[in-house]
């Protein structure tokens, strides 16, 4: 059980993931979460203003299926599969996390100094979690997907563009964790 | 009914990638510090498995669950789009130590925050709709 609770091996993880991936080929679908944004925009509407979104949101049913089972997902994880021995980073991970003030894991998923319910009611808190999505959202649509279909999906069929944009994904990441969050946090 | 199962695909996403850790903040942070294998020893694990998995497919013709070829469309050409797109979900990605899946995912563990991240994200998407036109690809 306490294999079960802890956190689970990158290999089995990985090798799962590739799983999810496989069966959703099997049943003639594919696998990239990114496009949910672009279906709840045209649910919400969004086609009167651009074409982009002209699409029958109904065809994509499944893959909204796909999202809602993530959330429930989640929930049955934290809730029933998970004590508080998880997150162990690297030391001096840890480390660089305190001069830059955000609280070491605990156990937990994510930092209070980002997502608890203070930092989101504060202007700079809520601007950074906005940012971030704003970045997510645009830059995911812009290069047609994100890690699940580019570097799982695409990599995994030798997609010349899913290695660029995976490059992408590294560069600004790299530039985000090295360069800017210091001057952020 | 059909959706079901795709509703229990998602089930078992959601769990996996809590459990291995990759919606964490903390631990994408630690991925762009090169200070673990953990997340590239998924991302490489899944590709190995996902690679030969295809690679299978393809080389045995295997059909689908409704019986037709199992065709798997190829990405479509461009340059710009992927890099530029690739480096502005990155710079998020490291920002808020999430993508699309795992907002969802964190939703579901409680973390209300991400709301905001999936209102970002929403507005970003609807604004490449706007401006799509007049960007290089």
């Amino acid at each position: 059980m306490e294999v079960i609770l802890g956190t689970w091996h990158w290999a089995i993880s990985g090798f799962l993931i590739s799983i999810v991936m496989l069966v959703l080929i099997y049943f003639g679908k594919s696998f990239g979460m990114s496009s949910n944004l672009r279906t709840m925009c045209s649910m919400a509407g969004a086609a009167k203003f651009s074409d982009f979104f002209k699409l029958d949101w109904r065809e994509q049913k499944w893959s909204l299926a796909i999202v809602l089972g993530a959330f429930v997902g989640g929930f049955i994880a934290f809730h029933f599969l998970s004590n508080v021995t998880g997150v162990n980073l690297n030391p001096e991970t840890i480390q660089n996390l305190s001069l830059l003030h955000i609280d070491a894991p605990n156990g937990k998923l994510m930092p209070d100094a980002i997502f608890s319910i203070a930092t989101l009611q504060s202007p700079k808190g809520f601007a950074i979690l906005l940012t971030g999505g704003l970045l997510i959202g645009f830059g995911s649509r812009y290069a047609g997907g994100c890690t699940s279909g580019h570097a799982i999906s695409g990599l995994s069929n030798l997609q010349f563009p899913s290695l660029v944009a995976v490059i992408g994904f590294f560069i600004g990441g790299l530039v985000m964790a090295h360069f800017i969050l210091p001057y952020i946090f | 009914m059909e959706l079901t199962r795709f509703f229990l695909i998602g089930i078992f996403f959601g769990i996996v990638l809590t459990k291995a850790e990759a919606v964490s903040w903390y631990r994408i942070y630690e991925m762009f510090q090169f200070q673990s294998f953990h997340m590239y020893g998924i991302i490489g694990t899944a590709l190995f498995f996902g690679l030969l998995g295809i690679q299978i497919i393809k080389k045995f013709k295997i059909k689908d669950y409704n019986g037709f070829p199992i065709q798997i469309i190829d990405k479509e050409k461009g340059f710009w789009r992927y890099i530029i797109g690739g480096i502005l979900f990155g710079l998020g990605w490291a920002l808020v130590g999430c993508c699309p899946g795992p907002i969802f995912i964190l939703l579901g563990t409680g973390t209300y925050a991400i709301a905001v991240v999936l209102l970002g994200a929403l507005l970003g998407t609807y604004i490449y709709g706007l401006l799509k036109d007049k960007l290089p690809h």
